[in-house]
């Protein structure tokens, strides 16, 4: 399947990643009314240190431990190989974040947990952050 | 004759399912279950109680599960005896069923010990299952008192539950602080204080020495307690009586190796029920927490239909919170000990050893605890990252860049 894979060395560290993951998660259709004065909550992160950047977000394990441990039954490895949660299940525990090697689920503001899902199904239809890096630091494809 | 019989049906029991299924398509599988419901997580019975999640929406797994996976389930029923010689369970019906692997997931179930007069109290439950936490909702009201005996995990996950439901709670536990299986003594400080700002009372380092009526007691050293409701949460045991019965091999929980075998052929074991080898101390004991139940589960289910994946990767872990209060913690506390952080919201604590990350406590701030939680699974060594820079905060920048690129640029 198609993963989003990072080219560390060609990150900029400019963010933009964070702020189309935001919109295109936002449900809205204009960007400026999305992310105005709003603070966002990405579900892709930029780590940022001493002239070094990359970004992170969920890698779609194959053999995921953030499904094996919800005690909620509310992540799934769907057959796409999509891993997804249902927030209407999840109780905001944080079993995933106490497991997930990656540090890629975070809670989403409103007591439940959330995560990449690649965009396929949201108006983006395929990663935005990929679709809009400046400089292919993040590339969607198969490896 | 069933190909896989498997009695209790929670996590070990899904975990055992999926991985019959992962190596078996076709072969039969039988759940026999004491609870009559679809299986379900059951740390979610607190979340119910308090609303965020509701008896519809508690299912572990879709509503499908055991049709997709060909499950036949007997719920409702319990498992009296086996005959390993005859390769038979007898259940609580009188029927008999013959199997070529078993599964014991039978879990744990609450322990009380002794105490004077109890049999006088009429409201009491104990914080196991759904069909507890139902009663106790019946029970309760905004005018009703509860008495809660027991300040560990179930007991103040009770307390979350229902504290905006019941008029006020009152914890008694014979330790002198809270939490005392995960956390150390700063870290209870913080809990305890953190839930008495909510109103919780707590007495501890007492216990009840006995009830004098259906609605009071009076503790070791001589308080008074009136209350209406009384939920005992003093602890669990394992259930193992089925494979004690005919000579399997038990300490405190059912001895098994690290594919799930019991000391029996042809029976295997997993979850509450049995003891697993701590990798962050190198000891064996038993692990009752819901992943470990999925793991060794699952485990066992590959090697009973002839796979291998031994599950050799125990080790404590809790995600807990309370209101906005986020707990996570993993490993042992043993070594030394680096507080990070301790203020009034925040605790944080990491334990090495040995080169390794061994054990660590985040209270408030969690984010992205799995990283830590990962250099324990997989020990790795701290000289081969910036200690310095992960102590502060979980980070992937820590590690080396073709560690990351290993991480980041490949499908896992």
């Amino acid at each position: 399947m198609k993963r989003v894979y990072v080219n560390e060395k060609w990150c900029l560290g400019c963010r933009l990643c964070e702020y189309n993951c935001a919109f295109a998660n936002s449900g809205m259709d204009d960007m400026v009314k999305a992310l105005k004065d709003v603070e966002i909550n990405p579900r892709i992160k930029v780590e940022k240190a001493n002239g070094i950047s990359f970004a992170v977000q969920c890698r779609h394990c194959k053999d995921p431990l953030c499904v094996k441990v919800c005690i909620a039954g509310a992540l799934h490895l769907d057959e796409d190989g999509v891993i997804r949660i249902n927030q209407d299940k999840c109780v905001g525990c944080h079993s995933c974040v106490m497991a997930c090697p990656y540090g890629a689920i975070m809670p989403s503001g409103h007591g439940v947990m959330q995560k990449c899902e690649l965009c396929l199904q949201n108006s983006s239809k395929e990663p935005a952050c990929v679709k809009g890096c400046p400089n292919k630091a993040i590339v969607y494809e198969e490896r | 004759m069933k190909d896989y019989v498997i009695i209790g049906n929670s996590i070990a029991a899904v975990g055992c399912i999926e991985g019959i299924r992962k190596i078996d398509k076709d072969g039969s599988i039988l759940v026999i279950g004491n609870e009559n419901h679809f299986v379900y997580g059951r740390p979610l019975i607190s979340y119910m109680l308090m609303g965020k999640t509701s008896l519809d929406k508690m299912n572990y797994r879709d509503e499908n599960f055991y049709d997709v996976n060909k499950v036949e389930t007997k719920l409702g029923v319990e498992v009296v005896s086996i005959d390993k010689d005859a390769k038979a369970v007898k259940l609580s019906t009188g029927d008999v069923i013959e199997y070529k692997k078993l599964m014991l997931a039978t879990g744990s179930r609450p322990f009380l010990p002794p105490m004077k007069g109890i049999e006088l109290v009429e409201k009491r439950t104990s914080f196991m299952s759904i069909d507890d936490a139902l009663k106790l909702d019946k029970m309760i009201s905004k005018d009703e008192d509860v008495l809660i005996i027991g300040a560990g995990l179930i007991g103040l996950k009770c307390v979350e539950g229902i504290l905006d439901k019941v008029k006020s709670i009152t914890v008694v536990d014979l330790a002198n602080r809270v939490l005392p299986s995960i956390l150390d003594e700063k870290g209870s400080e913080l809990v305890k204080k953190y839930l008495e700002s909510k109103g919780v009372k707590f007495i501890l380092g007492e216990s009840i020495g006995e009830f004098t009526s259906s609605t009071t007691a009076t503790t070791t050293t001589g308080k008074e307690l009136t209350f209406g409701t009384l939920v005992t949460a003093v602890g669990v045991k394992p259930n193992t009586s089925l494979l004690q019965d005919i000579g399997g091999k038990v300490n405190r929980g059912i001895v098994v190796d690290q594919n799930g075998k019991t000391s029996i052929d042809d029976i295997y074991a997993g979850g509450d029920c049995v003891e697993s080898i701590d990798i962050s101390c190198d000891t064996q004991r038993i692990l009752a927490i819901l992943p470990n139940a999925y793991f060794q589960g699952r485990s066992a289910g590959i090697s009973m239909a002839g796979g291998d994946e031994p599950f050799d990767k125990a080790m404590p872990m809790n995600s807990i919170g309370f209101f906005d209060l986020h707990i996570i913690t993993a490993g042992s506390y043993i070594g030394d000990k680096d507080v990070v952080l301790d203020d009034e919201d925040n605790y944080k604590v990491l334990f090495t050893k040995d080169n390794l990350l061994v054990g660590f406590i985040l209270i408030g701030d969690v984010k992205r605890a799995g990283i830590y939680t990962n250099l324990i699974r997989n020990k790795t060594p701290l000289d081969t990252i910036d200690y310095s820079l992960i102590r502060t905060n979980p980070q992937l920048m820590a590690f080396s860049y073709k560690h990351r690129q290993e991480q980041l640029g490949r499908a896992h």
